[in-house]
């Protein structure tokens, strides 16, 4: 894949509208790069926000016994910490840098729907606001998981389920509206001469992870919906007295779940597609299979749900149809991970941040991937089911894999973005400090999950003592770590820094380093001319 | 401004996304705790803060629709932003496809599945014989394993009439389509008039076998997993007939206005998809939570 412009075409005086200033710029724009500053920025508070609620349980879990916290806080800082994490910093990071990478790297003037664009964004803070208000409800808030298990959400949760789902409701008419328009701007949007295959692998991975966005947003409403009404309108979905079934929820949920979890790795994928070769100096060695092998990771994330549920009781058919799709997922996300070996292999290498960050995910996000093959094996999964290791494993593949991803991302593009190059002192310092402490956080988590120590509960037997108190001090160092990188983000925004050159990389590809950085406001008005 | 039609059109800034989001956001807010009194019986301010919310809604659609057909009106749509509403409709239709197909997928659970094996299929017998022995798996389940008893609601009489009518809509919104082609703005006006009087009347007998499942049947929402998906099935389409009966009435007030030609119909064209999912989703109903 290469895209060589014809003719660079910065020429976009102040025909369009001015740029408008003060707080009515982020209340009311349409533009593609406000829009995405303000996901990021929302993304930065979350991924804080959850980020403290999982010192208070590794702070309480420091030690065994109980020690600072009651168990239902406890509960409730699990569930906050996995709703936000994956609805409030993940998600909306790769929207916000789908918002502004998107248009620019396809050659089109902005987002397809503009206005739709500011509503998706805008509710989240909405939602939010109403999922931590739950929090102060009579009897705390929600307690029950990310998962909401019934019948822990329905039978025995407090009030503030209606909270939970509601909120979960608007989050996702957001998701799906910030999909529909990732999907149409790149469908509709491509500047002449950028046919499909031409497209950088982030366009690609993003319209997949759309596509999948909008088939399973709507279940998730539907399984939302079906809690509430079970606990508030006397419903029996998931209550046998009523001929309904709990293990139901759990399919449901998983049909959304299995495929949100690729919603939170496919744009990385295509992040770390464009990072590697321009730090290689080399182009992605097997584009098409890249763009094949994200295309099948989606289709048969449709049919590999029940892995989440082997231990619930299911036909040995089923187990060993889902045990075998599961396998079979190993096979498109290894051509991915041979692909990005390949690339670097016998490349001309330099090792600035972005790229640091990138080779870890490689190399961690497989570790990640792995111990997904194992937790795959049915009966294997009898075993580790709802143990540390299910943690350490989907740690490593959204904090070294996810989390990694991002920060690559943002490093790669802060020039473009801001218009100064970032402190690479800093950048470097924040990549050593966050790989050392995410192994120390997440690795021990391995030995303890697999000498048996089950998930989501407040204490444990005294022999997790040791690895516990070694994790806890490794998720503090990592916490603490992230400070060094808002500074550095900090420091951009405020344009201190060397200028940048329009590509500051030296073997970057792509529309996006042909136009001056900062990127102009509006950057293509007329599309480019791509050969 | 750019007005030229050749070129994208990016809209200038706009206040309503933010006041819709504002409106979502009051609405779960007070849809949440409305739904928390309403189950305590317990007075609240759930309620205003929905009522709220759905005015801010209101005041929203009014506005962002008014823009955007000022907008169309005076030809600041070009072809290839015309294709991108298309899209973006054909979209949000397969999004609402996979919002059915959650409950369609809850039916088909109960049905095939959970309902038997609580009956003692596969290898359930022993826990049907401990738990409900005298539970007896059948469908409609009239007879849950708590002890809820109800009637079945049939198929034939109003829920086929019903069948009738909607089908009929989509035929003659079908016709009103061609006839808008055609530039034929009388016939236009017939045949939409009539879809959307078809629709109405939908929702008028629709609100009345609810009326009879619960006054003669007592099949109620709470009456089990047939009651259950029966009444959320129905009752989340009831609701999208109305949004598209809704939309339809807009769409004839405009083309009474003299808006949509044959080359300048994207809302028009939207609605009218609308409808015919909606008609697919009844069609499926029909079959799967009437008759089978």
């Amino acid at each position: 894949m290469s895209t060589v412009v014809a003719e660079n075409n910065d020429a976009h005086a102040g025909h369009h509208h001015s740029k408008p200033t003060g707080i009515k710029r982020w209340l009311f724009t349409t533009n593609h790069k406000d829009i995405g500053t303000l996901y990021l920025w929302f993304s930065f508070f979350m991924f804080m926000l959850g980020g403290s609620f999982a010192l208070v349980i590794r702070m309480e879990l420091f030690q065994p016994g109980m020690q600072i916290i009651e168990p239902h806080f406890f509960n409730q800082m699990t569930t906050m910490h996995g709703v936000i994490m994956v609805f409030g910093a993940v998600m909306p990071a790769f929207v916000g840098l789908a918002n502004w990478m998107l248009p620019m790297m396809i050659g089109a003037p902005d987002m397809a729907l503009p206005r739709m664009n500011n509503w998706s964004f805008w509710i989240l803070p909405f939602a939010f606001l109403i999922m931590l208000s739950s929090m102060f409800m009579p009897g705390g808030g929600p307690a029950f998981g990310w998962t909401f298990y019934a019948p822990l959400s329905t039978s025995y949760s407090t009030d503030s389920t209606a909270l939970f789902v509601f909120s979960m409701h608007i989050m996702g008419m957001s998701s799906i509206m910030g999909a529909i328009n990732v999907i149409v701007t790149v469908v509709n949007m491509r500047a002449p001469g950028m046919g499909f295959m031409k497209m950088p692998m982030f366009a690609w991975t993003w319209l997949i992870t759309a596509f999948l966005l909008i088939a399973v947003m709507p279940v998730l409403a539907g399984v939302v919906t079906m809690v509430l009404t079970d606990k508030f309108f006397g419903t029996s979905f998931f209550s046998a007295a009523g001929g309904g079934d709990p293990v139901l929820f759990q399919h449901l949920f998983w049909f959304f779940g299995h495929p949100e979890v690729y919603i939170m790795i496919l744009p990385s994928f295509g992040i770390i597609s464009a990072i590697i070769p321009a730090f290689a100096r080399k182009p992605l060695f097997g584009y098409s299979s890249m763009v094949y092998a994200t295309a099948s990771i989606a289709g048969l994330s449709f049919l590999v749900w029940a892995h989440h549920m082997f231990t619930t009781g299911m036909p040995t058919f089923a187990l060993l149809f889902f045990m075998y799709m599961t396998m079979l997922i190993a096979v498109p996300t290894g051509v991915k991970i041979f692909n990005w070996v390949t690339t670097m292999w016998r490349g001309s290498m330099t090792f600035e941040t972005p790229m640091l960050f990138a080779i870890a995910f490689v190399v961690l996000f497989t570790i990640g991937g792995l111990s997904g093959i194992m937790l795959g094996v049915t009966p294997v999964d009898y075993q580790y089911h709802d143990t540390y290791f299910v943690i350490a494993h989907f740690h490593y593949v959204l904090v070294t894999g996810a989390v990694f991803s991002i920060m690559a991302a943002a490093y790669y593009w802060i020039p473009k973005w801001s218009g100064v190059m970032y402190d690479e002192k800093l950048g470097k310092l924040h990549f050593w400090c966050s790989l050392v402490s995410v192994n120390i956080l997440f690795f021990p988590m391995h030995f303890v999950g697999l000498a048996g120590m089950p998930r989501r509960y407040p204490d444990y037997a005294l022999q997790f003592a040791d690895l516990n108190a070694i994790i806890s001090v490794g998720g503090f160092l990592f916490g603490f770590s992230q400070l060094i990188f808002l500074v550095v983000m900090v420091k951009c925004a405020m344009k201190k820094g060397e200028p940048a050159p329009a590509k500051p990389w030296e073997g970057a590809e792509g529309l996006e380093w042909t136009v001056p950085s900062p990127a102009p406001y509006h950057t293509f008005d007329t599309p480019p001319e791509v050969k | 401004m750019s007005t030229e039609p050749t070129k994208y059109y990016v809209p200038d800034q706009s206040v309503w996304p933010i006041v819709g989001a504002l409106a979502l956001g009051l609405m779960a807010f007070g849809a949440a705790h409305f739904t928390i009194e309403a189950s305590k019986q317990e007075a609240g301010f759930g309620h205003y803060v929905l009522g709220a919310g759905i005015f801010v809604l209101f005041i929203m659609l009014v506005g962002w629709f008014r823009d955007q057909i000022r907008e169309s009106r005076a030809g600041m749509h070009n072809l290839q932003l015309n294709r991108s509403y298309k899209y973006g409709m054909l979209w949000f239709i397969f999004s609402e496809v996979m919002f059915f197909g959650a409950f369609f997928g809850a039916l088909f659970y109960a049905r095939m599945i959970a309902v038997p094996w609580l009956g003692g299929a596969s290898n359930n017998a022993m826990t049907a014989q401990l738990l409900w022995p005298h539970f007896e798996a059948i469908w409609p389940l009239t007879l849950t394993p708590g002890g809820t008893e109800t009637q079945a609601m049939g198929w034939f009489g109003l829920p086929l009439l019903n069948t009738m009518l909607l089908v009929t809509s989509s035929i003659t919104l079908h016709f009103a389509h061609i006839a808008l082609e055609a530039g034929n703005r009388s016939k236009l006006k017939l045949w939409l008039v009539l879809t959307v009087a078809l629709g109405v009347t939908f929702l008028f007998f629709q609100g009345y076998e609810y009326v009879h499942a619960y006054r003669d049947l007592g099949l109620t929402l709470a009456s089990g997993v047939y009651g259950n998906t029966f009444f959320l099935l129905t009752g989340f389409h009831g609701v999208h007939v109305t949004l598209g009966a809704l939309m339809l009435f807009i769409m004839t007030l405009r083309v009474f206005a003299g808006h949509f030609d044959k080359d300048n119909q994207f809302a028009f064209m939207g609605s009218v998809w609308y409808w015919h999912f909606v008609d697919v989703v009844w069609v499926c109903l029909f079959v799967f939570v009437y008759v089978l």
